[in-house]
């Protein structure tokens, strides 16, 4: 069976035209192509890379600046709360003075009006004791004009007296 | 998933050697008939063929067993067509290396087999020494390592082959980082293909070191085989199909695969592992024998689908003359039919150009990666 007879010449020929076949293509063929491939692949697989950090760095970005912004609304919130307490307190704190001062100068009137009423009261007094002494004196002058009577009204009132 | 895919190649390696074997026996038989046909009967069609004259040296002729066998097989001038008794052949050179040295000259010295020269003389288109009496001479030792038809055509593909590659690496660094153009395009997708689909899932991570050798069999293989389709002269060729140069290919494959054997690979041959140190006596040889068997496997494979389909055109064209010889009438219709099947066969050929250059990369991949897998006794027995 000639067919499945494996020539001699063929089978030399065929070694060295394949060894440098595979030589030269290895070489000067596949090395800068399958180079050239895996470069453009990692330059792209990189511009992907790169073009993922920057949507990211953008949503980041974006993510910041929705952070600073809500910040910003707090402080200006938590300002605007501060600004409100120190008007209400200020406001209370006025109200307050200005109750107790009230306060004070009504008790101060108050005291003053009782002083006065206590000085009026006690004029009013040393008054109705000078007036009565006065009016007892008259009344005692003319009741002792006779000096038995004065000496029996002195007598009575000197008894009680040593008793006491 | 590798051991699907070895499964699924398995079936298709029997199918193919079934169906290479059958159109083998068919094509013998054919041959045969015929030889016996024109030898025992020779002068009855020399009697039959006296009434029709000059036409019928072409009936005589009408051999298809023996003109395909010599279209499929290797020759020694390049046969390009014969026009009347005038054969139209590029000759080549012939060179012999015996005991007094390298010869060398031109096949056209031979005469087509007619005549002898320095010692040697075609027959049935091989080189056989001849006695100084002009008879045979079976004792002389010598080496054929004549420049072959074969051989010039596949001289000839590897200049094309190696012309587009320069190119379209030189196309490639002249675009350095930008999308690859015309022909490197085209041949991008193949070294994809080659590197993605085939060395990276069939050897594994250490891929890299086959790829420029499972890069250039495949594309020489698929260039051969676009080759041996083409009729006409630089084309027409069966390298592919001729087992001497599947042999080389499979040897190449086998070589670099023993020389990236690693323990692990070499273990499993001569100490498997998890058996009886008993049953190495039955296993080794059976190992060993399955490690010959590879790369037998991609010869044959590959010799026998491509002079397949060679034998498959031939035949069909043959039987155009073979009814022609019958009669003219029956010769036309038979050629619609002939030419359409033809036509047919040439698509299901270029697809196995393809097909066949693919499954011979891929299971020399799958056998690098079988040498350089690092086995893990547990799961695999």
């Amino acid at each position: 069976m000639e067919l499945v007879k494996p020539g001699l010449g063929l089978v030399f020929w065929m070694t060295i035209t394949f060894s440098i076949v595979l030589f030269l293509l290895s070489k000067f063929a596949w090395k800068p192509i399958l180079n050239s491939i895996r470069e453009r692949e990692d330059s792209i697989n990189n511009a992907l890379n790169a073009a993922e950090d920057a949507r990211k760095q953008m949503s980041a970005l974006q993510a910041n600046n929705e952070k600073l912004l809500n910040e910003a609304r707090a402080e200006r919130e938590k300002m605007l709360k501060e600004a409100q307490e120190m008007k209400d307190n200020i406001i209370s704190q006025a109200k307050k003075t200005a109750d107790d001062e009230a306060q004070k100068l009504i008790a101060k009137a108050n005291a003053s009006i009782e002083s006065a009423k206590l000085n009026a009261m006690n004029e009013l007094k040393t008054q109705v004791a000078v007036l009565s002494v006065d009016l007892a004196e008259k009344v005692l002058r003319k009741k002792m004009e006779d000096r038995s009577q004065q000496e029996a009204f002195v007598n009575e009132n000197l008894k009680s007296i040593t008793l006491n | 998933m590798q051991h699907n895919k070895r499964n699924i190649f398995s079936y298709l390696i029997q199918v193919f050697l079934l169906v290479s074997y059958f159109s083998f026996t068919a094509l013998q038989v054919n041959a045969q008939e015929h030889g016996n046909h024109s030898h025992n009967e020779a002068t009855h069609t020399a009697t039959v063929d006296a009434h029709h004259g000059e036409e019928t040296h072409g009936e005589e002729e009408v051999d298809a067993g023996k003109l395909i066998m010599e279209h499929i097989a290797d020759a020694h001038d390049w046969h390009i067509a014969t026009i009347g008794h005038t054969h139209v052949t590029v000759p080549l050179p012939i060179i012999i290396k015996d005991a007094s040295g390298i010869k060398m000259f031109s096949s056209s010295k031979f005469e087509h087999g007619h005549a002898a020269y320095e010692g040697y003389k075609l027959a049935e288109g091989k080189i056989v020494a001849v006695n100084a009496d002009g008879s045979e001479n079976h004792e002389a030792h010598f080496y054929d390592l004549s420049i072959t038809k074969n051989v010039a055509s596949m001289f000839i593909s590897v200049i094309v082959l190696c012309w587009i590659m320069f190119s379209v690496a030189s196309s490639y660094s002249k675009n350095q980082g930008k999308a690859p153009k015309g022909l490197a395009n085209l041949i991008e997708i193949g070294v994809l293909f080659i590197r993605d689909e085939v060395a990276k899932p069939s050897i594994g991570p250490k891929y890299h070191k086959f790829l420029p050798y499972l890069l250039t069999i495949f594309f020489f293989i698929f260039i051969n085989n676009l080759f041996g389709l083409i009729p006409i002269f630089p084309g027409g060729a069966n390298v592919t199909g001729n087992i001497a140069i599947t042999l080389v290919l499979a040897l190449f494959t086998f070589v670099v695969t023993s020389i990236n054997g690693n323990k692990s690979y070499w273990g499993h041959i001569f100490m498997p592992p998890g058996v009886p140190k008993a049953l190495w006596v039955l296993l080794v040889p059976i190992e060993i024998i399955g490690m010959l068997n590879k790369p037998i496997v991609l010869m044959i494979r590959l010799f026998a689908n491509i002079t397949a389909g060679h034998i498959i055109m031939l035949g069909f064209f043959s039987l155009i003359f073979i009814f022609g010889a019958m009669s003219e009438g029956l010769g036309l219709g038979v050629s619609v039919l002939s030419v359409a099947f033809t036509v047919f066969m040439n698509f299901l050929e270029l697809l196995v150009a393809f097909l066949q250059a693919y499954v011979f990369t891929l299971l020399s991949a799958l056998y690098f990666g079988s040498a350089v897998e690092e086995h893990h006794h547990e799961e695999h027995h």
